[in-house]
């Protein structure tokens, strides 16, 4: 770090809103423009996949917390939305030909003859928004306040994360009268008699999703350039000195773990808007886990990296499984092996140590060899306590 | 829960399940002492130590084809040369995945975590590309077909009887190579001192690498034991690996006592809640009171005191 820290926030605030700039211009102009409306449904798919990652950038690039459980908020946040939509589609008229009309189709399979107490409050869209984002932040909120003030991190908290991802899996797919069981919650239909099944709806919602995006990439670098979000850094990279320094480090730990979760929770909302269903095979240990690799993959220390992170693995996804299905689990499997081992830094660190160099010689004429000191880089022992 | 049972066959009820959760104990026991063994020697996370344990299985499978088609007189002890390949097998992957990755990352846990997962992807598709993606099962011998009745109501299966020696007598020999034998207790001075224990002239590297090979052969003997109960398919292990780490920590992670205690509290419990609820209630229960338990004493139950 040869530059002061004013100096070098000056030179990152151009940086950083450039890239957001030309992230939306790529997301509202370019892609809606070169691809038909099914790409670009998949894209706003992958994209709701994007604030996942955006969360863990936050959790454990900046904080130094791996969470493996992404994937329950993502799907409780999914899960609220879908219930709001599936109250609306199981109107009495829509569902008349059922034992019991006016609840949801999986529940009169099931032998249901009324509604479940929790699922009365979802008739509100007020209230079913507002569950997006309360219900996961509160779950984050006490896992956190049970972990972080007990001061268990690193790989215990990932492995007890773990845990509850399949927790909540096994009790989705158990409970099928209640959730839908394996199949999730499917056949929505509209939104206060908004059909979100046509074209029409699908750019809609892709607009809506891709502004959603960049409003919380502007609100997660807020939190990086406050002060908050030095002490997190601060308490990854050495977490006794921020104790002693006087701070409470539970609680710093706890706000970043619900924050992460808050946005994980509007991502799975989104994708069930854009999607049409929700189902338990977005919460359980495999999806929670691949979620960490795309944000690996675009850096874990950068919020733009993250999404375009997203977007290429999704992307390389759905190509290899199209074609070579056999090949994609050796590709994802490659992935992780080599983010970790080659490139801890992922797509952003190539980009700060290959190409940003050249951009800057360009863009000043001069060799400026000091500024490629600034690049944060990942410690050696960041994770190492 | 208990309505309509009589206590007799309450009685007979426990005694099953608590049977049943024998089985799933010894399988429990024999996956989680080799990641105890990993994970409380060296901090490693080793994700793919179901893919090693399927490893195992799959070359019990082999075996057993094999003798079976070309030495049919040997076919009654076959399991016994099964085990012994199967740990070589799991053993030298794992000393080779050792060498090719985790000594780069053990001061990064969590990296290995992701490092290993990783691993556990590729297994699982070569096992899908070689073994096909159905599940596979073992034929039994005659001798450990059928099943002991001890009273009217109660029967034991030989096969399960089977398993859990077999537990038992590895779980010795761990015990022995761990707290009896020189090595082991090179293994223990690297555990609690590595810089010490180097400067006395034990090489750490060469102990890191083959705790990490006892490790994964401990696996693939579990592997092999798992096929008497279970078939075996490409995902198999991955279904185990949350059960085994809850395991593990929920014991201690550097005790193996203590993973022992924790692999019988957790089999019990769920086999015995699984005959009156229903299987994914049992499951979800055990695994929140497991992880509750965890939140309230961090350092799972039994504790070894070093001085850091």
């Amino acid at each position: 770090m040869t530059r002061t820290p004013q100096s070098r926030l000056v030179g990152r605030i151009d940086g950083d809103i450039v890239g957001i700039l030309l992230l939306a211009a790529l997301l509202v102009i370019v892609l809606p423009l070169g691809l038909d409306i099914f790409r670009l449904n998949m894209v706003g798919k992958y994209l709701t996949y994007a604030f996942v990652a955006l969360g863990l950038v936050l959790c454990w690039g900046s904080a130094g917390i791996l969470s493996l459980g992404q994937g329950i908020f993502f799907g409780i946040g999914g899960y609220c939305m879908a219930m709001f939509l599936k109250l609306e589609a199981s109107s009495p008229e829509a569902t008349k030909i059922q034992s019991t009309p006016g609840i949801p189709d999986f529940m009169d399979w099931n032998q249901l003859k009324e509604l479940p107490w929790f699922w009365e409050p979802f008739h509100s869209l007020t209230f079913a928004t507002i569950a997006v984002v309360a219900v996961p932040a509160l779950l984050a909120f006490i896992v956190g306040l049970a972990m972080f003030k007990r001061r268990v991190g690193g790989v215990y908290f990932a492995i007890i994360t773990q845990a509850f991802a399949a927790i909540l899996t096994i009790l989705i797919v158990g409970q099928q009268g209640y959730t839908g069981g394996i199949n999730g919650i499917t056949d929505l239909r509209t939104l206060k008699g908004w059909d979100i099944r046509t074209d029409e709806a699908k750019l809609v919602l892709y607009f809506v999703n891709a502004a959603l995006l960049i409003g919380c990439i502007l609100l997660c670098l807020y939190v990086r350039r406050s002060k908050l979000g030095r002490i997190l850094v601060a308490l990854r990279d050495k977490e006794d000195r921020v104790r002693f320094s006087g701070y409470d480090v539970a609680n710093f730990k706890i706000f970043v773990f619900c924050f992460a979760a808050a946005l994980s929770a509007v991502g799975g909302a989104m994708f069930t808007l854009q999607v049409g269903f929700m189902s338990p095979s977005f919460v359980g240990i495999v999806p929670s886990i691949e979620m960490v690799i795309y944000c690996a993959v675009g850096g874990r220390l950068s919020l733009l990296g993250a999404v375009y992170g997203t977007l290429l693995v999704n992307w390389a996804k759905t190509m290899l499984s199209e074609s070579f299905p056999e090949l994609w689990l050796f590709a994802m499997g490659a992935l992780f092996i080599g983010v970790v081992m080659v490139f801890p830094n992922g797509l952003a660190g190539l980009y700060q140590q290959f190409i940003a160099p050249r951009l800057r010689r360009t863009a000043a004429g001069r060799v400026d060899e000091a500024a490629d000191a600034g690049a944060p880089i990942i410690p050696p022992h960041t994770a190492a306590d | 829960m208990f309505e309509g049972y009589s206590l007799a066959e309450l009685g007979s009820i426990f005694a099953m399940q608590g049977f049943a959760g024998l089985i799933l104990f010894s399988v429990f026991v024999l996956m989680a002492l080799g990641l105890a063994i990993i994970f409380g020697q060296m901090g490693v996370i080793n994700m793919a130590h179901g893919e090693f344990m399927i490893l195992g299985a799959y070359v019990t499978y082999l075996c057993s084809n094999f003798i079976s088609t070309y030495a049919p007189a040997l076919f009654p002890a076959y399991f016994f040369i099964a085990m012994a390949l199967a740990f070589l097998a799991s053993g030298a992957l794992g000393m080779l995945v050792e060498w090719g990755m985790i000594r780069f990352l053990y001061r990064r846990p969590l990296d290995t975590l992701l490092a290993t997962w990783g691993l556990s992807l590729i297994l699982q598709q070569v096992f899908r590309s070689v073994f096909g993606a159905r599940e596979v099962g073992v034929v039994l011998p005659d001798w450990l077909m059928g099943s002991v009745a001890v009273t009217d109501t109660i029967e034991v299966p030989i096969n399960g009887l089977f398993v859990m020696g077999l537990t038992m007598a590895i779980t010795i020999v761990i015990y022995a190579v761990m707290f009896r034998s020189r090595w082991g207790q090179g293994v223990r001075a690297v555990m609690q001192n590595r810089v010490m224990a180097g400067a006395v002239g034990i090489n750490t590297e060469k102990v890191d690498r083959y705790t990490f090979g006892l490790g994964c052969g401990i696996a693939g003997v579990a592997g092999s034991a798992f096929t008497m109960v279970g078939s075996t398919g490409p995902t198999s292990g991955q279904l185990y690996i949350v059960d085994t780490f809850l395991v593990v920590v929920f014991g201690g992670a550097q005790s193996l006592v203590g993973t022992i205690a924790s692999a019988f509290t957790i089999s019990q419990a769920q086999s015995t809640m699984e005959f009156f609820l229903s299987g994914s209630t049992a499951k979800v229960l055990t695994l929140l009171t497991v992880v509750v338990i965890l939140m309230l004493r961090p350092q799972g139950l039994f504790v070894l005191k070093v001085r850091r």
